[in-house]
């Protein structure tokens, strides 16, 4: 699915915001997500966190996608994903080129050259961007083989703020793996992206601080399940009138 | 000599990155390593020469969206 590599789980889930890393544990576990986010940030203090976080997501066995989170340069989100391929062997980047920090809007043109300096350096870009269509065909063609427009603002839980966008994105691309990346609020949101044909979502937030990060990420799990069920059955159009679901045909006539 | 270790200002003896980083506690820590901005790989370390006024960056994995 993305670059190669087949997973079963359509849900991505960030590492962020947990209450406890107890359940942070136990809410990758509830999920079942296959894929993990994770940053970079200073190795400061005695107690050396970051080794420890390392130790708990190396546990799981699950796959890890490093961001470029809170990078606003080209030059500092290139620096960053040379750093986070020597340190999780892959080369997998979760690229962020912030440009807006009330909305955390992506600085798209930041972000194409970026997604172009790197792909040319061997690594597997998983661009963080808008739903723009002429962004998108940049990116690809920057050499993006996954792209992964923002449903809402990072943290928001406002849902798909562009529904009209995101289904003309996936028409646009229908043979590039697409994820909604940020913004979801709960498990109906996630059922929707997947009702529009998208191939994963990535979580984080919504999960993490939810009052039961555990239970939620099990309801996240469900609905993006059910979502691609969904999709994969063919789900009717919308239309203006009635179409009456019990047969016309054969009614008996009761009236004078 | 006078360095900056993310962003704190440390005093050591004139050292490589390598033998800085063991000195600072990291020695044999998941971390990665950049020096004025750019990356230095963990096998161009042993090489690299940290001079007065310099600052380092040593970063770990941590939680993240």
């Amino acid at each position: 699915m993305f670059y190669g590599v087949d997973l079963c789980s359509r849900l991505l889930l960030g590492t962020a915001r947990y209450p406890s890393p107890r359940v942070l544990t136990d809410a990758i576990q509830a999920s079942g997500a296959e894929v993990v986010t994770v940053s970079l940030r200073r190795e400061a203090g005695p107690e050396r966190s970051g080794q420890s976080f390392w130790s708990i997501i190396r546990s799981l066995g699950v796959k890890v996608l490093p961001n470029t989170a809170g990078c606003h340069s080209v030059k500092e989100a290139v620096t960053t994903a040379h750093m986070a391929r020597e340190m999780f062997d892959t080369p997998w980047i979760k690229l962020e080129v912030i440009r807006d920090d009330e909305t955390l809007q992506p600085d798209v043109f930041g972000l194409v050259e970026a997604a172009r300096v790197l792909s040319e350096d061997g690594f597997e870009v998983f661009p963080y961007t808008t739903e723009d269509l002429a962004v998108a065909d940049r990116l690809v063609e920057a050499g993006c083989r996954v792209l992964m427009p923002w449903g809402a603002p990072i943290g928001s839980a406002r849902g798909l703020n562009n529904v009209y966008g995101l289904k003309a994105l996936r028409a646009h691309f229908p043979e590039i793996p697409l994820v909604v990346d940020a913004g979801l609020g709960v498990p109906s949101h996630a059922a929707a992206a997947m009702e529009l044909g998208y191939d994963a979502v990535l979580l984080n937030t919504a999960v993490a601080e939810a009052g039961d990060p555990v239970a939620m990420a099990k309801a996240f799990a469900m609905a993006i399940e059910a979502g691609r069920m969904a999709f994969e059955a063919k789900p009717l159009e919308p239309r203006d009138m009635a179409a009456p679901s019990t047969p016309v045909l054969g009614k008996a006539a009761l009236g004078d | 000599m006078r360095i900056f270790v993310n962003g704190d200002q440390r005093e050591i003896e004139p050292a490589t990155l390598a033998s800085a980083l063991s000195v600072l506690g990291y020695g044999g820590k998941k971390v990665a390593t950049a020096v004025n901005g750019r990356f230095v790989p963990a096998p161009a370390r042993a090489a690299t020469a940290l001079n007065d006024g310099d600052k380092l960056e040593v970063v770990a994995p941590m939680q993240g969206g």
